[in-house]
């Protein structure tokens, strides 16, 4: 049986210890809030955190993650209230909102790593989370709120 | 670890090919909402009385304006608003019940949104395609705030015993200002609920000067706050007690079929449960399932894990010759030959023999895939003659319908939960996944869940179609456009529906070739034949895109030939303020719209051409490298023009520093909306322009994921998209917004090019054409 530890809850596991973290998560733990794009590391909508860092979980495998961390958008905040939650909130950013969950990790993490990201570190921390709705005028706006509050 | 950061329905179509005529009938049943007013009167399924006319009453099942089908209020004063149509991001799920709200004096934020499950002869048409919703609903959803708001009012006069045109509601109250007495919607609700729905001649709709929501913008979707949780249920959200989890090996080449598999590797994949066989339906057939084999699963990633370890063999079928390089050739030998005179006006061939100069462009535009970011994805529980569904439609009726008829149930029997699309563009108006899910559930008596894989969504789409398009324009020695002959050769979306097709459409000669509006003297469109290999299906714009990137390349090339600006050459083209004569065509379909409602105005056009011109700084001076492109298009009835600054490096990279677009949709509801549809609408256009490209060998399509199906991502997004709404005029019937921002997008941004550099690009898309 492995342990495996999100949004500080332990959950156990005896199944195949490469499934993906981002089925494990989904299908066996019910946390639905991380999305499956591409299954290959390639869109970003699976990110979660693991130890603070920007994960995929599509190509994670749970037995990677014993002993760690994994935060889920879920997990982010209690309420809901993070800054780069509520700054996506008054730039209305999301169109489907598909996506969202992991841009929004993926941001989390950036000013994590980086409270004041330069427009060209913001463009290339987030150019591995593809909107297919094409909000990236308002998620750089989102994160520059979030980052300076303006 | 890895850690990685940086890497209609039928729209229109239902008439000519639809056989089987699905029986309206009323359904009387209550919406299962507690509380108040409703649910207990007859359903009355009426014409929309309309200060303009449009095509909802034409569409499958036509447009229900009943108070008691869409409005709840509970005793607490909550008023419930159903949602009919379908989200997939463009704000639908608030708009429309936001115009109900609007016109009922309800306070929005006592309003909740529920999402309606398929059933057209309820509620009325739900196909979320072509850009309809607006366009078709904002005068029935006013008719039905107003009712409500009437019945409302009519309950209050009758418990204070006064006139009925003495009291008046406002904002989530009904008030009797003589006698300053006040009662909230929910203490009127059991009230008002007996009232009769008033006649809908007699509706009085409030005057937009007093309007609280429409036309302001100010009013966030309301699944915002639970996306940015992670609480917003998409179709992939859905888990039942019991559930399965299914993927497909569906036949390689479209036609294909199933000729043997061994499982027994599969089967030793931890966490698989069983390997079958899915029925298929020959090819072609609507969008019936392609068959293949189906592992299923205790969760998603043993179910492709397992697929992964199947051993497969296909019989291709007719179609495992079709390869996109050799299909190329063809599209384009038929368009230099004659084909199908659509539209004929004066005499081109005699025009074109007189003419100074002739130019001609050819264009050639490849297939495109969807790629939702959801990749399509359905839950079925069916059990004994019932099946439930949860699914991510754009066609939540026609999946009803779709799945009845694979199951051989009554369609009473089917219930469609529709839940949030992760994207849909057209592809998920095509239920096949759904009723994948149906087929497993029956089979296996649990709730199954199909997953699509990415690869699976880029190999077995029904993809955007693959079009040559050639332009002749005659010019005389003074360098005016006297002839114009357009031929467009494309497999059409019809191929999908019936064996043979070989023609476009109405409804796709309609998309910006037979409705062409320059202002020449002799103009033919024809249509050359051509067969098709794969699924043909509707992509955001559709047939637009190929023909307005034909028609507005070819007046940058015009500009270039007679040393003219490119936009005062556009203007020349469209000419003078007029309506459209669009007498010479048979079938002018124009989105399903009466042209008395929607003509082609091309003062319209003109002044979104302006607009964009004037507030998008058209003839800025921009640096060395750089170069501005303009473009105009009329689509879903709304007209539409971008000017497109992009700069070009020394070694030929290509980004795009602004891009401005002025829209023309009539009336409208939520600019920020339109706003949010327009920023995407560049990056589309920009993805499709420089990286769309489904191709085939042997049958297969050559792609199967982001990494060789790039589109756009936030590093190559233009810097600033910048939206010009053009304020309406009165009574101007709204139009649509989804859609037509991306047509004149690729044009704009390849005469821009030619503007930077010189050259001219007439292929889809760019790729490595510029480098150096």
């Amino acid at each position: 049986m492995i342990k495996v530890k999100i949004n500080g809850q332990e959950h156990g596991w005896d199944g195949d210890p490469d499934l993906p973290l981002l089925w494990f998560l989904r299908d066996e733990v019910g946390l639905t809030g991380t999305k499956f794009g591409c299954g290959q590391a390639l869109c970003g909508a699976c990110t979660v955190m693991v130890d603070k860092q920007a994960v995929r979980s599509c190509i994670t495998s749970v037995s990677d993650v014993v002993d760690r961390e994994v935060v889920t958008i879920e997990g982010l905040h209690p309420t809901g209230d993070h800054s780069v939650q509520k700054a996506w909130r008054q730039t209305n950013v999301p169109q489907c909102g598909y996506c969202q969950s992991g841009q929004i990790m993926q941001a989390a993490a950036l000013l994590t790593e980086n409270p004041k990201p330069s427009h060209d570190q913001i463009r290339e921390a987030m150019s591995g989370n593809i909107c297919r709705c094409g909000c990236y005028q308002r998620i750089e706006n989102a994160i520059h709120l979030a980052s300076t509050g303006v | 670890m890895n850690i990685i950061t940086n890497p209609d329905k039928l729209r229109g179509f239902e008439k000519h090919v639809k056989v089987e005529k699905v029986s309206r009938r009323a359904i009387l049943k209550s919406l299962g909402i507690a509380g108040g007013l409703v649910l207990a009167a007859p359903v009355t399924s009426r014409q929309a009385f309309a200060a303009y006319q449009t095509g909802a009453g034409k569409m499958p099942h036509g447009t229900v304006v009943d108070p008691h089908i869409f409005v709840a209020i509970a005793p607490d004063g909550t008023v419930t608003i159903l949602a009919h149509r379908s989200e997939m991001g463009t704000g639908v799920r608030t708009s429309l019940p936001l115009i109900v709200a609007e016109e009922m004096e309800a306070d929005w934020s006592r309003v909740k949104v529920q999402q309606a499950p398929g059933n057209e002869a309820k509620y009325g048409n739900q196909d979320t395609d072509g850009s309809r919703s607006t366009r078709h609903y904002l005068l029935p959803m006013r008719q039905i705030g107003a009712s409500a708001r009437a019945m409302l009012e009519a309950a209050a006069a009758k418990r204070w015993n006064v006139a009925v045109s003495e009291v008046k509601a406002v904002n989530h109250e009904v008030v009797h200002s003589a006698s300053s007495r006040r009662l909230g919607f929910g203490d009127l609700a059991a009230d008002a609920a007996k009232e009769s729905v008033p006649a809908i001649e007699t509706l009085k709709l409030k005057d937009p000067k007093n309007f609280r929501y429409l036309g302001k913008g100010e009013v966030s979707i309301v699944d915002l706050r639970d996306i940015t949780m992670g609480a917003a249920h998409y179709g992939i959200d859905t888990r039942l007690p019991g559930m399965k989890y299914a993927v497909i090996a569906r036949p390689p080449v479209t036609g294909g079929k199933l000729v043997s598999f061994d499982s027994s590797d599969a089967m030793k994949v931890s966490g698989v449960e069983k390997v079958m066989e899915i029925k298929g339906w020959p090819w072609p057939s609507k969008f019936q399932p392609l068959g293949g084999v189906a592992v299923i699963a205790r969760n998603t990633g043993a179910a492709i894990k397992g697929r992964d370890a199947l051993k497969v063999v296909w019989d291709d079928g007719d179609n495992g010759k079709y390869d996109s390089v050799t299909y190329r050739t063809e599209l384009e030998e038929a368009a230099r030959k004659p084909g199908l005179v659509v539209r004929k006006e004066g005499d081109v061939d005699a025009a074109l023999k007189r003419a100074d100069k002739v130019v001609v462009g050819e264009y050639y535009l490849p297939h495109l895939a969807h790629v939702s970011m959801e990749p399509p994805v359905a839950v079925a529980n069916v059990t004994g003659d019932k099946a439930e569904i949860w699914a991510p439609v754009q066609s939540p009726g026609g999946t009803r319908e779709d799945v009845a008829k694979t199951l051989g149930i009554p369609e009473d029997n089917v219930t469609v939960n529709v839940t949030l699309l992760g994207g849909g563009f057209g592809r998920k108006s095509k239920c096949d996944y759904a009723l994948e899910a149906a087929l497993l559930s029956k089979e296996l008596g649990v709730p199954v869940k199909v997953q699509w894989t990415r690869e699976d969504d880029v190999r077995h789409d029904f993809l955007h179609t693959v079009s040559a398009e050639r332009i002749e324009a005659g010019l005389d020695k003074n360098g005016k456009v006297i002839a114009w002959r357009h031929r467009s050769v494309a497999p059409t979306i019809a191929s999908t529906f019936a064996a043979g097709a070989v023609h476009a459409a109405p409804f796709e000669l309609g998309m910006g070739l037979i409705d062409m509006p320059f202002e020449i003297a002799n103009i033919q469109c024809e249509n050359p034949e051509a067969a098709a290999h794969t699924r043909i299906g509707w992509f955001r714009s559709v047939s637009n895109i190929p023909r307005a990137f034909a028609v507005q390349s070819m007046v940058g090339e015009l500009a270039h030939a007679t040393n003219r600006d490119q936009k005062d050459m556009l203007l020349e083209l469209i000419g003078s303020p007029r309506i459209v004569n669009l007498s010479s065509v048979k079938d002018p379909w124009n989105y399903g719209e009466p042209y008395d409602s929607y003509p082609i105005d091309t003062a319209r056009l003109r002044k979104v051409v302006e607009e964009v011109a004037d507030k998008g700084g058209w003839g800025r001076s921009v640096p060395k490298g750089h170069g501005l492109g303009i473009a105009v298009h009329r689509s879903f009835v709304s007209y539409i023009a971008t000017i497109v600054e992009v700069s070009v490096d020394d070694k030929g990279k290509l980004s795009v520093p602004r891009v401005d677009t002025a829209i023309d949709c009539g009336t409208y509801v939520n600019p920020e909306r339109i706003q949010s549809q327009i920023e995407g609408a560049a990056i589309m256009g920009l993805s499709l322009a420089k990286y769309g490209e489904i191709s085939f060998k042997d049958g297969k399509v050559q792609q199967g994921n982001f990494d060789d199906f790039p589109v756009i991502r936030i590093d190559e997004a233009p810097l600033v998209t910048n939206v010009y709404i053009i304020e309406p005029g009165p009574e101007t019937p709204p139009s649509g917004v989804g859609e037509p921002g991306v047509p004149p997008f690729a044009p704009a941004l390849i005469n821009a090019i030619f503007a930077a550099t010189g050259k001219r690009i007439r292929a889809l898309p760019i790729g490595k054409q510029l480098e150096i």
